[in-house]
């Protein structure tokens, strides 16, 4: 029993059943329900055609539910009208799947519980586990995520941006239940590449694998965060390093920057390095700068000032820090490693204490408040 | 998304406005704020915002380790001055504005005289179980 092509064949399921008339909250119902009577029957009898078969299942069961639905009797005559569908297209409605998904009408929390849903074909349950919400929490924000884009044409051409943002979320989301979310973010990623030919989508494809691949070196067997020049780089995916390069740049051999091309850049020439003192620090800098003119978010001059500091020295990055909210995420952390490297120990500690209390989450608060006790033992001699 | 708990207190947060002990209120009083409650919760489990909820008896006690093979040390039940839980409810929203809107929402719970009690709630966000890509 595959359950990945089972997973991969959902969305294009969903789209027969809406070309024949379904509406696609009921076509995504009904193809789940086929999933489930799947998982029962295919280990016995596994099927020859494994799309023809969950296309015929979601069928019945859509006609089912039209049919136990007394109210829908009207669109029942409609949907029997409809002309037998044809195969083929499928890749199209895959497509248009990930521009529903990720519609502007939606809020970033129910755009992403969709697509998982709908394009990744996880059942409620596993999204749930993987958020960490009830199911019945989970259940509500799929629905209600449904009710809201119920009105939307299914052929409407979306905007790839909100599509490749919300993966992005996706992948950040890591892994907590038993789905890798990060995993997941990858193979949808990767299916929309395969059906679009934009230059973002290839760029945040790079970035996940070469993320991704630094994974198993980012954490210690403790639970422990493992800074990047620590890292045991002979524990990097290199294969996927290698993928994510050739993605990266027939992408940038397009000429079209984006954000996540640039980030994907910086990520690349981190994996390049064999040792943490190879890393191409200048280079580093030049892509910030790029992505600063492209996004100018805060955050981007953020990380430009840590990589300021490697290229130019502490005090430049310090200097690079000017002008910056001293309130944003990680503002406190940065500091602190720049007078760390600048010799001011004492303000460091300070600071990584500081940094530690709002960090977002429990590894990174530890690492941090590791770091502040070794600079005061440091200091207390 | 992100987690939040939000915490009501019976003693250790500051009075609320409308600060009437609860058995001082009719017993209607008492039902329209049970109610109010119970329709928040199902409200937010509609929205897709509930987590979990637990309403914490009164009765507490601190506890601590005492050494090698002693029992526990107790302490307690608390003395007035003490902080105390009444009960926590967590919430998974979109921005931290929300988590206060929620959180001013549950705050104007019916009390005494069917006004809103106007009770300071605190709001804690919790950590993120997982780091994102960012190095």
């Amino acid at each position: 029993m595959n359950e990945s092509l089972l997973r991969e064949l959902v969305p294009a399921v969903i789209g027969v059943l809406v070309r024949r008339g379904a509406d696609f909250a009921a076509a995504e119902d009904a193809v789940q329900d086929a999933l489930v009577e799947a998982v029962r029957a295919w280990p016995g009898e596994p099927p020859r055609d494994p799309k023809g078969w969950l296309v015929t299942v979601a069928w019945r069961k859509f006609l089912d539910a039209v049919r136990a639905d007394g109210s829908r009797r009207r669109r029942e005559d409609l949907v029997e009208a409809e002309p037998a569908p044809a195969p083929g297209e499928a890749v199209d409605d895959t497509l248009q799947l990930y521009f529903l998904c990720a519609h502007p009408s939606l809020t970033p929390a129910s755009a992403v519980a969709l697509t998982l849903r709908a394009v990744g074909g996880l059942t409620t349950r596993q999204i749930a586990q993987a958020y960490l919400v009830p199911e019945a929490t989970m259940a509500q924000r799929i629905s209600r995520a449904k009710r809201t884009v119920s009105g939307v044409r299914f052929d409407q051409s979306g905007d790839v941006a909100t599509v490749v943002r919300v993966l992005y979320l996706v992948f950040n989301e890591g892994y907590s239940g038993d789905v890798d979310l990060s995993a997941e973010a990858i193979r949808l990623t990767r299916q929309l590449a395969a059906m679009t030919d934009h230059e973002e989508v290839a760029g945040l494809l790079a970035l996940m694998l070469l993320h991704h691949a630094r994974r198993p070196a980012r954490t210690g067997p403790d639970g422990r965060l493992v800074p990047l020049a620590e890292q045991d780089r002979s524990l990097w995916d290199t294969r996927m390093i290698a993928e994510g390069v050739d993605v990266l740049q027939a992408a940038l051999a397009r000429d079209r920057l984006g954000e996540f091309q640039a980030q994907a850049a910086v990520a690349a020439l981190h994996a390049d390095a064999q040792r943490a003192e190879e890393t191409d620090w200048v280079q580093i800098v030049e892509w910030y700068d790029e992505l600063v003119r492209i996004t100018d978010s805060p955050v981007a001059r953020l990380n430009r000032a840590v990589a300021v500091g490697e290229a130019d020295g502490p005090r430049a990055g310090l200097a690079a820090l000017a002008g910056l909210d001293p309130a944003l995420p990680r503002y406190a952390a940065v500091a602190a490693y720049l007078h760390e490297r600048d010799g001011d120990l004492v303000t460091a500690a300070r600071l990584y204490a500081q940094a530690a209390r709002s960090a977002p989450n429990i590894p990174e608060r530890d690492h941090l408040i590791r770091q502040a006790a070794r600079l005061n033992a440091e200091l207390r001699g | 998304m992100a987690k939040y708990l939000l915490l009501k207190h019976y003693r250790g947060a500051p009075a609320a406005v409308n600060d009437v002990p609860m058995d001082q209120w009719t017993p209607e009083e008492v039902t329209a704020h049970i109610q109010y409650m119970r329709d928040f919760a199902s409200r937010l489990e509609g929205t897709g915002e509930f987590v979990a909820e637990q309403a914490l008896s009164s009765e507490g006690a601190w506890v601590r380790y005492d050494g090698e093979g002693r029992p526990p040390v107790t302490d307690g039940p608390f003395a007035e001055t003490k902080d105390l839980i009444a009960g926590w409810m967590l919430i998974d929203v979109e921005t931290y504005d929300r988590a206060l809107e929620l959180a001013a929402e549950l705050s104007a719970a019916p009390g005494a005289g069917g006004r809103p009690i106007h009770e300071w709630l605190e709001v804690r966000p919790a950590y993120g179980v997982q780091a994102t890509a960012t190095e």
